[in-house]
């Protein structure tokens, strides 16, 4: 699937949601059922300092394709973590550089990427982006 | 306060009647910022209206009345302190600065290499970081009061790290993370036995109980207007006289100076020394009404009622497994931190905001107190005077509601 077919699957997963809480559920569900980090992988290279939360990241470049692994001390972040992941992991470096992720405004959780809740998860958009770039200039 | 007397109060602030996410909001972030009542926002608009003119040089009528709505408003900050006399009275964009043009100052008269300053670990980073930066500058040393298990700062620890190189003490008078209310007056009389001034951050103080700074003895005394339901950018540093006196300029410009010429500038007197600038005459007069405002309600009551709800709160809390209050001291203000197993903070924030619950998550500008309790940081309900037992009630039941999502 496209990285474009997957945020559209999401929008139309929490569509189904006309309640605040019930879209919290399901991210906490998906927070909780993200795969943990080694602990050998929170190292302070990866770490990405936020306000409140603090979010791990990882990524390798595997037969082209980028694949990424994550962690936050907060569930709610781990459950977006897991939905920047589902969307982004598996996919060329320039189909990564290339995506505009709009998913998160359109599932209606974008107050936790803004910069003054700088729970570290724009800063994540951002570093995701910045793996895809450095192994775009590796491969080359 | 009884019920009635309640509603009344809640009427006069109209933003309390807001629906978030179509829920009645319940703002119980009053340590962050206090509304406004009615009264406030309409001597904003009063002033805009109909007294604007910049103060003290016009010898308009416009500028006069504008001058002299500032000048009362400093006489009402000084009754409201007891200050000695209204010229003690600086006015400054809030706690911040004052912290900051004292660090300057302060440490431009009297510090040098090698003098230490001495603060507590439950200060807030305004209290932390001017005094660092003045330490980098000049070469001193911070030094840093401990706190008991209870925590309550540790006086045998502070009367120690007191030696004939400590130039200044500044303390918070009310931890915003904990709600200790701290020994003040006790802690000055040790200073000044060793001659040493104090500086009293008194942000999370005011709102809540009456100060008085000549009984404290206080050689400098700061707080916002903002966290005292007045507005936002104005704030006070009163200072003794004799002091301020000694102290050069914070800052260079308009109204600070007596004469200017390229040679050499003289220095208005006080309080317009620490004046530079066109002043937040607006702000002050606002102050000012929010300071009349909570007079006329009276300190002490506001105290009572605050009281009641601590222990409502904090014995409702209990009802939750898990539970842990962080702040444990014997005298504490309206403020309530906690946590609840191993829930993060910024998660049990984030779905109590979703139920139309105001609270703040985080470390609350205390980083250095919460890695001295290793914790990430805090969920924490801080009440004002608007505040009931319902909405703690209502907020309970939220509460148990994401608990039982997270856990």
């Amino acid at each position: 699937m496209t990285i474009n077919e997957l945020q559209d699957n999401i929008i139309d997963e929490f569509s189904m949601f006309d309640d605040w809480m019930d879209k919290y559920a399901l991210l906490i569900d998906l927070g909780n059922s993200l795969q943990p980090l080694n602990d050998k992988d929170k190292t302070p290279q990866n770490i990405i300092e936020g306000c409140q939360s603090r979010v791990w990241l990882n990524a390798e470049l595997k037969d082209g394709l980028v694949l990424y692994r994550g962690e936050s001390d907060a569930v709610l972040v781990k459950g977006i973590v897991s939905l920047l992941i589902q969307v982004l992991t598996a996919h060329t470096p320039e189909e990564i550089i290339n995506t505009e992720l709009y998913f998160i405004e359109k599932i209606g959780l974008r107050e936790h990427l803004s910069p003054t809740r700088s729970n570290g998860l724009l800063a994540m958009v951002k570093q995701m982006k910045l793996f895809a770039i450095a192994f775009s200039q590796v491969k080359k | 306060m009884n019920k009635q007397e309640l509603e009344l109060i809640r009427a006069d602030f109209p933003i309390l009647q807001e629906k978030i996410y179509n829920k009645d909001l319940i703002y119980f972030d009053n340590g962050a910022t206090t509304q406004k009542p009615r009264a406030v926002v309409e001597k904003i608009e009063e002033g805009y209206y109909h007294l604007n003119a910049n103060i003290h040089r016009g010898v308009h009528y416009l500028s006069q009345k504008a001058t002299e709505a500032h000048e009362d408003a400093r006489t009402t900050v000084a009754e409201f302190l007891h200050a000695a006399n209204r010229e003690e009275i600086i006015f400054t964009r809030g706690t911040t600065e004052a912290i900051n043009l004292v660090a300057s100052s302060f440490g431009e008269a009297f510090c040098k290499a090698g003098d230490e300053v001495v603060v507590s670990v439950m200060e807030h980073h305004s209290n932390i970081v001017p005094w660092q930066m003045l330490c980098e500058r000049k070469g001193m040393k911070l030094r840093v009061i401990p706190m008991t298990e209870n925590t309550e700062l540790d006086l045998d620890a502070y009367r120690l790290l007191l030696n004939s190189r400590t130039r200044i003490v500044s303390i918070t008078h009310v931890s915003n993370v904990l709600g200790t209310v701290n020994p003040v007056a006790e802690m000055i009389k040790i200073a000044h036995a060793q001659n040493i001034p104090v500086l009293i951050d008194g942000a999370q103080a005011v709102p809540h109980i009456p100060v008085n700074v000549v009984e404290l003895d206080a050689d400098f005394y700061v707080f916002s207007g903002h966290k005292i339901y007045g507005p936002t950018g104005i704030g006070v540093l009163y200072g003794k006289e004799k002091l301020l006196n000694q102290l050069p300029p914070y800052q260079g410009g308009g109204e600070m100076i007596a004469t200017v010429t390229f040679e050499k500038t003289t220095y208005n007197e006080l309080p317009f020394k620490f004046e530079a600038g066109t002043p937040d005459y607006i702000g002050s007069t606002a102050l000012a009404e929010a300071l009349r405002y909570v007079q006329n309600i009276g300190l002490e009551n506001i105290a009572s009622h605050e009281h009641e709800l601590l222990e409502y709160g904090t014995q409702r809390l209990m009802e939750i497994e898990g539970m842990r209050i962080i702040g444990t001291a014997e005298n504490k203000s309206a403020v309530i931190s906690f946590l609840v197993g191993n829930i993060h903070p910024y998660d049990l924030g984030m779905l109590l905001d979703k139920l139309g619950i105001a609270v703040r998550t985080g470390h609350h500008c205390a980083q250095p107190l919460c890695d001295a309790m290793g914790i990430p940081g805090t969920v924490r309900a801080s009440f004002a005077l608007y505040n009931t037992k319902e909405e703690i009630d209502a907020f309970i039941t939220a509460l148990k509601r994401v608990v039982g999502m997270l856990q």
